[in-house]
């Protein structure tokens, strides 16, 4: 299957397959005016199957939260039909609203104007947890 | 300003000099009964703690200061659903420093990032409570002279007991500590306290079913309620609050030094025989609770004697 090349763009490559869908929804992809292409299991001679996105235009979109998803997901910055840029995401320090906390105990469950932060406790696993209730965070509890 | 939050706010410096501060008072009363002079101790109660609650009022009108507040949250302004930052903002204009409890978990850090003076967490949910926790400190202090070479069991349940948590958390700095959990497979020590606390420090520490098993080898055993309020589920309750009860008769292999201590109020998790043994220490552990709240209050607003 080709989906065309992009002159201007990113391309977000190697997403384990089945993540492509979550990353498409976390980025609010839907909400963008320009092209988008999401490809789900692509064949990968790394990975074997993987998800592919295409955004077709330079936008300025926070990736950081990738770090948390899907911290294998190579972000190439295509300039001019070349890629300019390719890297891989390192952890964010803290997620800001984009992740809410699964405690129903938590104070973000009643103060509404709260930002819902989430501080990454323990790099080796991956672990970010509620400022407010050290609730841990799951990949599930993306807003 | 300072505020604290929770128990690993304070060093373990900090916690030294907050345990001098205490048994100084307790030595020389007359001293600090005028250190408050002038001062207001906010108690915003968020949740009904009668218990906690007299303890920070008693701590500050000891230290010659004042008290303003609610008891519970139909007489406050969050029943008109202002937001605990309004409160706090507001409450930062009538009193010096704020004791607060919340049903809410982060309820008094979201608090502490509005308020212009110091905010003390006194309770928010199943979450902090290091208040208690300075109690639990100076009692041990006073009964076992040290902080090393301790072997703790905590009873009960494990898994919502923010008191024991932060206790292993404090307790966990000091040399040479081990702990024996002991609870019902339904209400163990929870992973996170593990991972965060136990592993990462080397603390030798193991989890039993049997409160016979663990008896002898114990210099502390701290005894916790299984609270109703956290759980969802009545049945759940009913079946577990009496699987670990302390009775006269469970004590006989104890060593004679053992300091029993219970964040109180107890149900029936320590029979009231057990009260008149020497090693009952959980009454005492309420007038410590006293002692250390007003040694953080005088800490908090900077306060020299
Ligand atoms: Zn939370």
């Amino acid at each position: 299957m080709i989906v065309g090349q992009i002159k201007d763009g990113i391309v977000l490559d190697h997403i384990k397959a089945g993540r492509g869908m979550k990353i498409y929804d976390t980025l609010k992809l839907g909400e963008l005016d320009c092209a988008v292409a999401l490809i789900v299991n692509a064949d990968s001679e790394k990975m074997g199957k993987k998800d592919i996105i295409k955004i077709s235009g330079l936008i300025d979109i926070d990736l950081h939260i990738l770090g948390f998803i899907d911290p294998d997901v190579t972000v190439n910055i295509i300039n001019d039909g070349k890629v300019v840029k390719r890297e891989k995401i390192a952890l964010p320090e803290t997620i800001t609203d984009i992740l809410k906390c699964k405690n129903p105990r938590c104070i973000t469950t009643v103060e509404q104007e709260l930002q819902h932060v989430f501080k990454l406790c323990d790099e080796g696993n991956k672990v970010y947890r509620c400022i407010y209730c050290e609730t841990k965070a799951e990949l599930e509890s993306v807003k | 300003m300072r505020s604290i939050i929770d128990i690993m706010d304070l060093s373990v410096e900090e916690i030294d000099g907050l345990l001098a501060t205490a048994e100084d008072i307790i030595e020389n009363p007359k001293k600090y009964a005028d250190a408050c002079r002038g001062k207001k101790l906010a108690t915003l109660f968020f949740e009904p703690s009668t218990r906690t609650r007299l303890s920070f009022e008693a701590a500050m009108y000891e230290l010659g200061g004042n008290v303003i507040g609610f008891s519970d949250a139909s007489s406050s302004s969050s029943s008109k659903g202002e937001s605990v930052s309004d409160t706090a903002r507001v409450i930062s204009c009538y009193a010096d420093i704020i004791a607060m409890r919340h049903h809410k978990e982060g309820a008094p850090y979201v608090a502490s990032t509005k308020a212009s003076i110091p905010v003390i967490n006194a309770g928010d949910g199943g979450h902090n409570h290091p208040t208690q926790t300075l109690a639990d400190l100076l009692t041990i202090k006073r009964e076992k002279g040290r902080f090393n070479n301790l072997t703790i069991g905590f009873c009960g349940d494990l898994k919502f007991g923010r008191t024991v948590h932060s206790l292993i958390s404090a307790m966990s700095r000091y040399e040479n500590v081990k702990f024996v959990m002991i609870s019902p497979d339904e209400l163990t020590i929870p992973d996170y306290v593990k991972q965060n606390v136990l592993i990462p420090n080397s603390i030798e520490y193991k989890e039993v079913k049997s409160l016979e098993e663990a008896m002898p080898e114990l210099d502390i055993l701290y005894m916790t309620r299984v609270q109703k309020e956290r759980f969802f589920n009545e049945a759940d309750y009913i079946r577990l609050k009496d699987t670990y009860i302390l009775t006269p008769e469970r004590l006989q292999s104890a060593k004679d030094d053992l300091c029993i201590m219970h964040p109180l109020p107890r149900v029936n998790e320590i029979s009231v025989a057990v009260d008149d043994d020497k090693r009952a220490c959980y009454f005492k552990q309420v007038l410590n609770g006293k002692y250390m709240r007003m040694a953080l209050i005088l800490k908090l607003l900077e306060v020299e004697i």
